[in-house]
């Protein structure tokens, strides 16, 4: 198919946000609210009103401050989940804005239920129940109150970059042959993190049958990338301790219905390892495996009828598919323990720490760019309510930013611009040969897998296996060129891997940067097995070249003796 | 693939300026075949998320586990009410159970 078909279209908004999920949703109502005269739109790959993450819903708000709990509190909680390594000023500035964020959403409709005293039932120290399975249908109808402009089927591909200033941003319909340049004085992005850089744990039609949305493949971080935003933290990948087969989550059987996790012998473990963190909880569980008494489980037997049928409610709530595992197995959960496994490795800022480098407004380091929820870095244990907050401030950012000066830019420099990206960035649609995205994809996936750190290798990590990686994902990177397409959904599926690919590679980069093991499983060095806060309490961060096709590769101190009442 | 279209139930919403199940799917797999009835394009793409489930007002669309997965023939089917989710589990017997998640107000 030629590209000459393609219509191309430019576009004009005060601000921008890529992505209509968590964060994204409540920096445009945000910014609605904000200053009403300005237009805001919001580019979304899918639909508003089921994308993203939360398509199947939630069954609690996982960060909130229930009496008794500060911000700080948060933060002490969260540096110690992250052996001691977070920008305390994000997690802080984060958490203060968690109950706000958890009372917008009630007021828009957001069953949770509450006390005689009016406070939401807590389900631990900082999470509230909820029946959630509708979230993001009510987001999306508060957004289009807020009166901004939805783009939806819409995928964000590049960064339009003017006099080093972000002004916009290149996209094209996934349904029709359009393409866009929308131009704008602020661009917020919010389009997630990244499912699909290792192989997955299922195989063949169950391919996605993972945790993470496999429709997030991290276009924002790859965008970033290219226009030369500095990341960090790509080496502390989120692996997530999970339902077999189903993987979904455990918080909903370990929180929600308080049992422990037990091996084959139906022994509880945790303590032999003295795991306290998430990511120890995971080693722990892959080391009883390999001492012979896995597989490990949540022990649901212990449970009555009444709190059994509370957690498929919960379940449905969130992760259905789980009920079709019991249903299968002719079990009810309380009839025998749930089997639990370790996930692939997923890149996302909102439960690792990778994403963009951002300050406390959530700027990136390229003006005009703000960034919030998943993609950001820095940050952890964000869920729904924290990507919100984040997503409040980048907008409050944006609107206090807005009276930057700015050369207006004339149409027909935007024509061209949108001309001359329109070539690259449809070119696979011109390639008779060459490699299709799905072939690509997987073998990405078997390399990451093989070569560094994923399931198959116990997600452990040394420089040998490593430099394979690097040297295996060069040639992907030469093969991204020869991808090619047939129509708008291909092409999309096109520019995931060749972001993907991109992703890999910094991630890859990362991880023979950090020679210590800091988090077990989420970076672990088997030729540099210990952590080392004298060398290493610091980020890793990086920045990739364009015109070298380099990955640059530098450091950042640990600033938060400032916030630091706790001594880790 | 994790859902099932029945075709005999299926009638491709003609009404809807676009069918409820096309819209809410997060990563753009249902579309019409020849016939103007529902499909969907990428079988193994699947997240399982249940939103076209839910959304479908025939109950035309249900959800089951791949084979790889230790799929076995159980299948759920949903339905959105004013006041929360009905949820219809077949087990592989053919032995149904109704569930019902309450939620105040559906969209
Ligand atoms: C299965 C699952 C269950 C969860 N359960 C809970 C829970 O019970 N409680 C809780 O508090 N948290 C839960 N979370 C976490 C929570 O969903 C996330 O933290 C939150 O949604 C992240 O917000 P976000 O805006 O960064 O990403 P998302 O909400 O995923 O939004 C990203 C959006 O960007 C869009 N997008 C991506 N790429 C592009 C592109 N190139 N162009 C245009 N648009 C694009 C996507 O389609 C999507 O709509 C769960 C997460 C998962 C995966
Ligand atoms: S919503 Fe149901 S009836 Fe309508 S097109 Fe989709 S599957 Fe068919
Ligand atoms: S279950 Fe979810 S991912 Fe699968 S087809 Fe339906 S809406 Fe799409």
């Amino acid at each position: 198919m030629s590209t000459h078909r393609w219509e191309l279209e430019v576009k004009k908004t005060d601000v921008l946000v890529i992505g209509g999920g968590a964060a994204g949703i409540y920096a445009a109502v945000t910014a609605r609210e904000g200053n009403p005269e300005l237009s805001v739109t919001v580019l979304e790959k899918a639909h508003v009103s089921r994308s993203g993450c939360l398509a199947a819903g939630i069954n609690a708000i996982n960060a909130y401050l229930n009496p008794g709990e500060t911000a700080m509190s948060f933060l002490d909680y969260v540096k110690k989940e992250n052996h001691g390594l977070v920008r305390d000023d994000l997690v802080l500035t984060m958490a203060q804005g968690l109950n706000s964020a958890t009372d917008r959403l009630y007021d828009w409709g957001l069953p949770l239920l509450k006390d005689e005293a009016g406070r939401y039932l807590a389900r631990g120290k900082r999470s509230v129940r909820a029946n959630g399975e509708r979230i993001k249908p009510i987001m999306a109808q508060a957004l289009r109150a807020s009166g901004a402009q939805v783009l939806n089927r819409v995928n964000a591909v590049n960064l339009f970059v003017k006099d080093g200033r972000v002004r916009g941003v290149f996209a094209c319909s996934t349904r029709e042959e359009k393409m866009y340049l929308v131009l704008a004085k602020a661009v917020i992005c919010t389009t997630g993190g990244a499912a699909g850089i290792y192989k997955p744990n299922n195989p063949g039609a169950a391919r996605h049958k993972m945790w993470y949305c496999p429709f997030n493949t991290g276009a924002g971080y790859a965008m970033g990338l290219r226009a030369g935003a500095e990341m960090t933290s790509f080496e502390m990948r989120f692996i997530a301790l999970r339902t077999k087969d189903t993987i979904s989550p455990t918080g909903t059987i370990a929180q929600g219905v308080r049992v422990p996790q037990v091996n084959a012998l139906g022994e509880e473990y945790l303590h032999r390892y003295g795991a306290r963190t998430t990511p120890e909880r995971l080693a722990a569980t892959l080391a009883e495996n390999m001492a012979g008494r896995g597989p490990c489980y949540l022990d649901t037997a212990r449970l009555d009828k009444e709190a059994s049928s509370m957690l498929k409610d919960a379940y449905l709530n969130m992760s259905p598919s789980i009920l079709l595992k019991w249903a299968d197995e002719e079990a009810e959960p309380h009839d025998k323990p749930v089997e639990i496994c370790g996930s692939e490795p997923y890149i996302v800022g909102g439960h690792g720490m990778a994403g963009f480098w951002v300050d406390a407004g959530r700027r990136t380091t390229l003006p005009g760019l703000y960034a919030a929820g998943d993609v950001a870095g820095g940050a952890p244990k964000k869920y729904v309510t924290g990507s919100m907050a984040e997503g409040e401030l980048a907008a409050l950012a944006a609107l206090a930013d807005l009276g930057e000066d700015l050369a207006p830019l004339s149409e027909r420099e935007a024509r061209e611009a949108l001309e001359a990206e329109a070539e690259a960035v449809l070119l696979p649609l011109g390639q008779d040969s060459g490699f299709t995205p799905k072939a690509l994809q997987k073998r990405l996936q078997k390399v990451m897998d093989e070569y560094a750190g994923g399931i198959s290798t116990g997600y452990r990590v040394a420089e040998p296996s490593l430099m394979q990686a690097r040297q295996k994902l060069r040639q992907l990177a030469e093969d991204v060129a020869l991808l090619q397409a047939k129509n708008p959904r291909d092409l999309t599926a096109a520019h995931e891997t060749a972001d993907r690919v991109l992703i890999a590679r910094v991630v890859v980069e990362h991880l023979l940067h950090r020679r210590e093991s800091r988090w077990p499983c989420y970076q672990e060095r088997l030729d540099y097995p210990e952590r080392d806060d004298e060398k290493w309490l610091k980020f890793v961060n990086s920045r990739y070249d364009n015109a070298g096709d380099t990955v640059v590769v530098m450091e950042r101190p640990y600033e938060g003796g400032a916030f630091d009442d706790s001594s880790d | 693939m994790t859902v099932r279209i029945d075709g005999t139930v299926c009638d491709g919403c003609p009404h809807a300026k676009e069918a409820p199940c096309m819209r809410v799917c997060p990563g753009d797999l249902l579309t019409k075949d020849s016939s103007g009835k529902a499909a969907i394009a990428m079988p193994e793409d699947c997240w399982d998320c249940a939103a076209c489930v839910k959304e479908c007002p025939r109950d035309a669309i249900s959800l089951f586990l791949p084979t790889e997965a230790g799929g076995r023939g159980s299948t759920l089917v949903a339905r959105k009410k004013t006041d929360g989710v009905q949820w219809t589990l077949t087990d592989r017997k053919g032995k149904t159970t109704r569930i019902f998640t309450a939620g105040k107000k559906v969209i």
